[in-house]
């Protein structure tokens, strides 16, 4: 068990850095980058415990989808690459202050409920137990799901058309 | 391997990104910020269904990923028209709002 | 006995007149004159027809009745004849728990003579009015105020309270008020209305306070207290009330009738009253109203009798009711001789003849007051009528005898000898009127014991026919001197002008007057005559008729002194005499006195100003009252009172100042811009919050959940 400690410290490691990247530097498409950094990071935490088809699914969709989206996005509004000034505006203090009181409570909160459980990766879960479940009991989410991309799709087009 | 682990580690991407979201000017570095809470609850999604031998928390995972892609492309959306008409996509400049 | 059953109605008809008269006589075509007629006429006709059925139920109690005998052996009795009870008829006025007033007649035979006497004068002053006051402007106004004046007397001629005798008298002296002031715009008319009221209400403080006295003695004797007179009367006599409060009711009704009937010292209205039209002075300050407080006499008498111990000489002989009498009827008498206006001799002549009246009763000569006063409302009458007859046809309606009269008696001889015969009546002049009722009271005098009030008699008779004599000869003898204009005298000055254009005859010179004027002068001449008769001591009928036989005194009866008449027809001559000789001239040695010597004009200058009496009311006891209090008054206002109120106004206005300065602007408005300024502060400091800034709301957002989770945290 020690070696999949380690893996996950050298994990979290890099993925706690590539937060920190996303919402400190000065450069939008670094930021970009880093996000990729850390949901990469998410997905390999994903294969150590076992679930290795949501982890193929954030690499694809995720890393894949959003963040080419992204780097549309960054493109298309002419987001400053080298910009003079920072990033960030003036609540960065109570920002700080308010999200460290955050971080605070949700641990407190963790380590007080989860004390020492463990979690036991017997196996790696099967693929088709996952869609199984997902098309039998979870099939009325799924639909739903499947109607709420139909939304976003069409209403993406239509805020984004030009006229 | 501690649930805790994963779990305060999915806390603290949490909180990073509510820092992102409060500090940052850009509009599409908060969406990043908020992308990057989405997938803190991944992980604590992901972890719960591991450690109790349920595909639900995988299934669950999944949704919010696909959710999470929607709503980037909406926000992206959104924030190309916010560009075209005020020529800026900072969110200081945003404030039609204030009285 | 339906007459005397029914005699209220001889007040009420004239009552009646009265409103009728108010609210219709102006549109009349006499203007009233012809109802007040109808009314007085009435009440006479129902008065003689009373008078007849009264001497007829005497007659028949006369006759065998066992009532008499039973009064014989009571020993109630003062006349001849058997008890006959006064016929009464009440009503319940007023009732509460055991006290009761009642309201109602009591006729006997004062009342009886009483209402004769007022109706006929007031009858034969109502038809001589319709002349003497034609084209006056107030004339039915007046005519309203004599028919309210004869109802007033008539009931309190009948009353059988004192309360009631109450209401008659005040409401007398109002009429009396209204008539003298009848001509008020001429301001000497009003003050003497004035004067004429308060003098009397002076008297009627006594007045009140004896009615009062008279419910407590009824109550000491019969155990519940009334103003009954038959109760009061049996009361008074029965001895089983205390002496001191009969002696002080009888001197407090004393004060009452000195001030109603003129006697000293509070006469001094009488003369001033002659302000008012002289139809009014004959018969209300000569025949009617000053007699009330002599009436008031004879019908309380035994409070009296027994009050001022009458009956007994040793201890009463100098009775105050009796001193007082004897005193008037010589300032009467002195001050007459001293007038220069006809009416006014005649008035002191009326205050003189009072105090006869008053004397007698005060020496227990009931029956002489009485019948004194029957007889001089009589020639009195005549004498004030004969007088407005010479002012209004004679001396341009001047009453002054120097300056416009004289040698009248050969163009007016009706009015003279009507005059002369009069005036021989009130002198005592055998055999006339006067002289039977003024003997009857010196012989009563004489017998009881009051020795010295026959002198004063005498001498006052000296004195009457005298300054009437004096009166006479100024008036109707020498030569004219009314030639020049009308001299209006203020006392009594009218409103000639209305009165010269309604005259239908022309004022050539003086003249006889109308035989509406004369025919009332013949009517009480022949009365003047005849009268004194009614009592001739053979037949004493006066006495059998009108003096009350039960709730009365024993005073017995006094025989008729013919050398005491001798001696005051004598007197009564030589006074006469005396008079004549002096105005016609002769006696020079006695003409000017008052000139040369110097206590005679010491003593005409005491008469001429009335013995100081109205110098002494009016600038001493009333000016001196007045002036300090007054000014005493005006001192306290302006200085106190002033000072009071300026000194609450200016505190209240400090106050006032202070509660805005402070309290107002400071503290209320401090603490409401207070409020509103922290209101507005917060408002601003709160409106920070909303920058418009999205990220700054979700600042504040998450802030809230995490403190909402460290409270679910801290709390479960």
């Amino acid at each position: 068990m020690v070696a999949e400690n380690v893996v996950f410290g050298i994990i979290a490691a890099a993925m706690v850095i590539g937060a920190l990247g996303v919402v400190r530097t000065k450069n939008i498409v670094h930021a970009a980058l880093y996000l990729v950094v850390v949901l990469a990071g998410g997905a390999a935490q994903f294969i150590l415990l076992g679930q290795e088809f949501v982890a193929w699914v954030q690499v694809l969709v995720y890393i894949g989808a959003v963040i080419v989206l992204f780097l549309f996005g960054i493109m298309l509004t002419r987001a400053p690459m080298h910009p003079k000034e920072s990033l960030d505006n003036d609540l960065r203090w109570p920002g700080a202050a308010v999200a460290l009181f955050l971080a605070g409570i949700l641990g407190g909160l963790l380590v007080k409920t989860f004390h020492a459980d463990k979690v036991d990766i017997i196996a790696p879960t099967r693929t088709d137990a996952v869609t199984n479940a997902i098309f039998t009991k979870y099939i009325i989410p799924f639909e739903v799901v499947g109607v709420l991309l139909l939304g976003a799709l069409i209403g993406a087009v239509v805020l984004a058309r030009k006229d | 391997m501690l649930l805790n682990q994963f779990l305060l580690l999915g806390a603290f991407l949490f909180s990073t990104g509510v820092y992102g979201v409060l500090v940052r000017k850009h509009t599409v570095l908060v969406l990043m910020s908020i992308e990057l809470m989405l997938a803190a609850v991944n992980i604590n999604l992901v972890a719960f269904g591991a450690a109790n031998h349920t595909v639900a928390g995988q299934v669950f995972a999944l949704f919010v990923l696909t959710i999470a892609a929607a709503e980037v492309g909406i926000g992206l959306a959104i924030v190309l028209l916010i560009y075209r008409n005020l020529r800026t996509a900072d969110l200081d400049d945003l404030e039609l709002l204030k009285d | 006995m339906w007459f005397l059953d029914n005699a209220w109605l001889v007040p009420l008809i004239p009552a009646l007149s009265f409103a009728v008269i108010l609210l219709f006589g102006k549109r009349l075509p006499r203007k009233g004159s012809e109802v007040g007629i109808a009314a007085v006429g009435a009440s006479f006709v129902l008065s003689v027809g009373a008078a007849i059925q009264w001497i007829n139920h005497l007659r028949n109690a006369d006759g065998t009745s066992a009532l008499g005998a039973l009064g014989r052996a009571v020993g109630r009795l003062s006349a001849e004849g058997p008890a006959v009870e006064p016929i009464t008829r009440a009503t319940t006025w007023f009732e509460s728990g055991t006290f009761k007033l009642s309201a109602g007649i009591q006729i006997d035979g004062l009342a009886v003579m009483m209402m004769f006497v007022v109706t006929l004068i007031s009858l034969l002053v109502h038809i001589y009015s319709s002349e003497y006051m034609r084209g006056d402007v107030r004339y039915t106004h007046y005519y309203a105020a004599l028919s309210l004046f004869t109802a007033s007397m008539l009931l309190l001629v009948v009353a059988d309270n004192t309360l009631l005798m109450l209401i008659g008298w005040e409401l007398v002296g109002l009429c009396s008020f209204m008539l003298i002031g009848h001509w008020w715009e001429e301001k000497p008319n009003s003050d003497a209305a004035l004067k004429a009221f308060l003098t009397t209400r002076t008297g009627d403080i006594g007045l009140l306070t004896g009615v009062v006295m008279t419910f407590f003695i009824v109550q000491r004797y019969t155990g519940h207290g009334s103003f009954n007179i038959v109760a009061l009367n049996d009361a008074a006599s029965s001895g089983k009330v205390s002496h001191t409060l009969i002696m002080w009711c009888a001197l407090a009704l004393l004060l009452g009738i000195m001030g109603k009937s003129g006697q000293f010292p509070l006469h001094t209205w009488l003369p001033d009253a002659m302000a008012g039209p002289t139809p009014v002075s004959a018969l209300i300050h000569a025949a009617t109203m000053v007699v009330a407080g002599v009436y008031l006499g004879a019908r309380l008498y035994p409070v009296f009798w027994n009050g001022l111990s009458i009956g007994t000489p040793g201890h009463g002989a100098w009775n105050a009711m009796a001193i007082i009498g004897g005193i008037t009827v010589l300032v009467g008498a002195t001050l007459a001789f001293v007038q220069d206006d006809i009416k006014k001799v005649l008035a002191y002549s009326t205050i003189s003849q009072l105090g006869y009246m008053t004397m007698a009763l005060g020496v227990g000569a009931w029956t002489a007051a009485v019948f004194h006063l029957f007889t001089h409302a009589f020639f009195k009458a005549d004498l004030f009528l004969g007088a407005g007859s010479v002012s209004h046809s004679g001396s341009h309606h001047s009453f002054d005898m120097k300056k416009d009269m004289g040698g009248l008696r050969k163009v007016m001889p009706q009015t003279f000898w009507t005059f002369v015969i009069g005036s021989l009546a009130l002198a005592g002049i055998f055999p006339l009127a006067g002289f039977w009722s003024k003997d009857e009271i010196l012989v009563n005098a004489g017998r009881h014991g009051y020795t010295a009030f026959v002198v004063v008699g005498l001498l006052g008779a000296l004195l009457t026919a005298a300054y009437m004599t004096r009166c006479i000869y100024l008036t109707f003898f020498g030569e004219y001197r009314g030639g020049h204009a009308h001299a209006d005298d203020g006392a009594h000055g009218h409103v000639v002008d209305a009165h010269e254009s309604a005259d239908a005859h022309g004022h050539g010179g003086p003249h006889e007057s109308n035989w509406v004027l004369t025919m009332p002068l013949w009517v009480l001449t022949a009365l003047a005559v005849v009268t004194g008769l009614l009592n001739y001591p053979a037949w004493h009928r006066f006495e059998t008729w009108f003096q009350p036989r039960v709730h009365f005194v024993e005073a017995p009866a006094v025989p008729f002194n013919p050398i005491l008449a001798i001696v005051s027809v004598a007197i009564a001559l030589t006074g006469i005499g005396v008079a004549w000789a002096f105005y016609s001239g002769r006696l020079r040695a006695l003409h000017d006195l008052s000139v040369r010597n110097a206590v005679a004009r010491v003593g005409k200058m005491i008469l001429v100003n009335k013995y100081y009496l109205d110098w002494l009311y009016t600038d001493v006891i009333v000016g001196g009252i007045k002036g300090p209090i007054a000014a005493g008054a005006y001192w306290v206002n302006q200085h106190i009172i002033d000072n009071v109120l300026n000194f609450t106004g200016r505190g209240a206005r400090a106050v006032g100042r202070f509660t805005y300065d402070y309290i107002d602007q400071k503290g209320v408005d401090g603490v409401i811009n207070g409020i509103a300024t922290v209101t507005g502060e917060a408002g601003g400091e709160t409106q920070k919050i909303q920058t418009g800034r999205l990220q700054f709301y979700a600042l504040l957002l998450v802030l809230a959940v995490g403190l909402f989770a460290a409270a679910l945290w801290i709390f479960t």
